[in-house]
């Protein structure tokens, strides 16, 4: 590779990331949030991303300007959920919660102008005052790549595929 | 402090005990643990009050319907294919499994997978067998019908079933909750409706404890201190003479009868119907500011400053909560033991509403309420909290809800909402005295 090559240059011819990159990156993902290290965690994201938990049951194409969802966080507000998180006067996560990740059936589903689409499945286990919740389901990102090549998630949606957060009772922790 | 006609000076209940001269109220935490009080609560509460049903706006068309669990019960809300609406319980009438398994549809009739027994969505029996295998007037008296809810009856759009055939009705229960559910309709001129999505969760607490909670001003700076520190970044300074913000703080505790009771005042969040915050922008300054000169046009000046300005946590005894405040949440809940109840909670919101408009109310929703908002899941873990430490309830037996007693006239931060909830809760339970 020649040294006068811009970087838009090797971005372009670097080659197309793969399935695992991007598992990489969600096992990295994973392990930050079950390690409550939720700043570097905001970090991962895109400046105009959104974070959205619809309601438990609902269809891919649910829309959070027609449906009441969960969340549905745009940059700005995730940005407030992470500082709160942060804070013991979050008083549903202090004690923190300690939580279990797995991410599997990494999927890539396609790829536009607006970034790669990525599909997997997750179980989470959250467990605080000696009780556990189990949360199931599948999870959208759409990804797009910064200036070194670098992913971040434009879009993170997380579809409960249980019937109602009645075993649950609520979705205090970042899914 | 004056006694009325109504309330005794003292009351002393097993579980409630009142001393209006002295300004005292306490519940004994035992109402909250015992499954003798809740077996009590089922029979003499639940068996007789109006309980929420749905709103009209879910079955917009004719044979529309939707299943759900109404006081312990599986029931049927549909429409028929007249538009008549109706209330059965969701169990065959021959053998019992459940005629419709699905949360909503539209369908003609109801048919039951297991022996195939069907019925017109007017409940009636409608299968045809062999000659010969029932009697020729078999069904006709109606016994083989789907069994309708005793009573079913609505004010402005909300649905309500009373198992108690000789329950008085629905419109003289509600007492003073009425107007407030006429405020409510006025928002728009083009009526209210149930928006796309239920938020279906638990607490592991009592059921009273969220009835509390729901019109609890005294709890909201100390709770939700990280919602109101997130608002405060997004609003700025709050406003003279609203919670939060310097000067008199005139948010009220109204008593409304029959244990209904609400507390009003202004808060310093954004409000789609009439306030708009800095953090709408200026589309939303301007859009908010057409809604209330339509809304000025319609109900009048004063009218409107209430509905546009006003702030209400009302709760519908014994378990239907609707907030009109950054948002409209319709709430209704139902034990399943002493320490554990379900909640499902809707967005209300105007019909044909602007789709910005639309989302920012559904954002100002989350924000604070809900299983993923910045202040529900505090309230969760506050009730949780306090029913764990019920288990002391042997050495540590009263709760206090005191505040405001001697006063003229409760605010919002005082108790004086729970007591109305108290007296009424008491009556049924404990008996006039």
């Amino acid at each position: 590779m020649s040294a006068t090559m811009s970087a838009t240059a090797v971005r372009s011819a670097a080659a197309p990331k793969t399935r695992a990159d991007y598992e990489d990156f969600l096992y990295a993902e994973a392990a930050l949030l079950d390690a409550w290290q939720l700043d570097d965690w905001y970090a991962l994201f895109t400046d105009d991303a959104i974070y959205e938990v619809p309601t438990a049951g609902a269809q891919d194409d649910a829309s959070s300007w027609e449906s009441l969802f969960y969340i549905a966080d745009d940059y700005r507000r995730l940005g407030h959920r992470v500082k709160r998180l942060n804070k013991q006067s979050a008083h549903s996560e202090f004690p923190r919660s300690k939580t279990t990740r797995i991410i599997g059936n990494v999927r890539i589903l396609g790829s536009d102008d607006g970034g790669t689409e990525i599909g997997c499945t997750f179980v989470i286990h959250r467990s605080k005052d000696d009780r556990i919740h189990m949360f199931c389901g599948h999870m959208r990102y759409v990804f797009r790549e910064d200036d070194e090549g670098g992913l971040r998630i434009a879009s993170k949606r997380v579809f409960i595929d249980m019937d109602s957060l009645r075993s649950q009772g609520r979705v205090s922790i970042i899914l | 402090m004056m006694a009325t006609a109504f309330a005794p000076v003292r009351r002393e209940g097993r579980w409630v005990r009142e001393d209006k001269h002295a300004g005292l109220f306490k519940v004994n935490r035992e109402a909250f643990t015992s499954d003798e009080v809740l077996a009590r609560e089922r029979e003499l509460i639940f068996e007789r009050s109006w309980l929420f049903l749905g709103h009209g706006s879910e079955l917009k068309n004719p044979n529309d319907y939707v299943t759900r669990s109404i006081g312990g019960r599986e029931i049927i809300f549909n429409r028929d294919r007249k538009g008549e609406f109706h209330a059965f319980f969701n169990t065959c009438p021959h053998r019992g499994a459940m005629v419709a398994r699905e949360k909503c549809g539209n369908a003609l009739g109801f048919k039951c997978f297991y022996h195939g027994w069907g019925f017109n969505n007017n409940g009636r029996f409608a299968t045809r067998s062999a000659e010969g295998t029932y009697p020729p007037d078999f069904g006709r008296d109606g016994s083989v019908d789907l069994v309708a809810v005793p009573r079913l009856d609505s004010y402005r759009d909300f649905f309500f079933i009373n198992f108690d055939e000789s329950a008085r009705p629905l419109k003289e229960m509600l007492a003073g909750a009425g107007e407030i559910l006429d405020l409510l309709a006025d928002h728009s001129p083009d009526g209210m409706e149930i928006v796309g999505g239920v938020q279906e969760y638990s607490i592991k607490a009592n059921w009273k404890l969220l009835v509390e909670n729901s019109y609890d001003g005294y709890h909201a700076q100390e709770t939700h201190e990280t919602y109101f520190a997130y608002l405060m970044s997004e609003v700025g300074t709050p406003p003279a003479g609203t919670l939060g913000g310097p000067g008199t703080y005139t948010s009220r505790s109204h008593d409304l009868g029959n244990g209904n009771a609400m507390i009003e005042g202004r808060a310093p969040w954004g409000r789609p119907v009439g306030r708009a915050i800095p953090a709408w922008g200026e589309e939303g300054r301007v859009a908010v500011e057409a809604i209330l000169a339509e809304l000025r046009e319609r109900v009048g000046p004063e009218r409107a400053e209430r509905i546009a300005n006003g702030d209400r946590n009302l709760g519908v005894f014994p378990n239907l909560v609707i907030n009109d405040i950054m948002a409209v949440t319709v709430r209704t809940f139902y034990p399943i033991a002493p320490d554990l109840m379900n909640v499902s909670s809707w967005a209300l919101a105007p019909v044909g509403e602007d789709p910005l408009a639309r989302k920012r109310r559904l954002d100002s929703f989350l924000e604070f309420l809900g299983p993923g908002g910045f202040a529900t899941p505090d309230d969760v873990e506050a009730l949780e909290s306090a029913q764990r430490g019920y288990a002391a309830a042997k050495f540590a037996p009263w709760n206090d809800i005191s505040r405001g007693m001697l006063k003229e006239q409760p605010m919002s931060s005082d108790e004086g909402q729970m007591r109305t909830f108290w007296r009424e809760w008491a009556r049924l339970m404990e008996g006039e005295q």
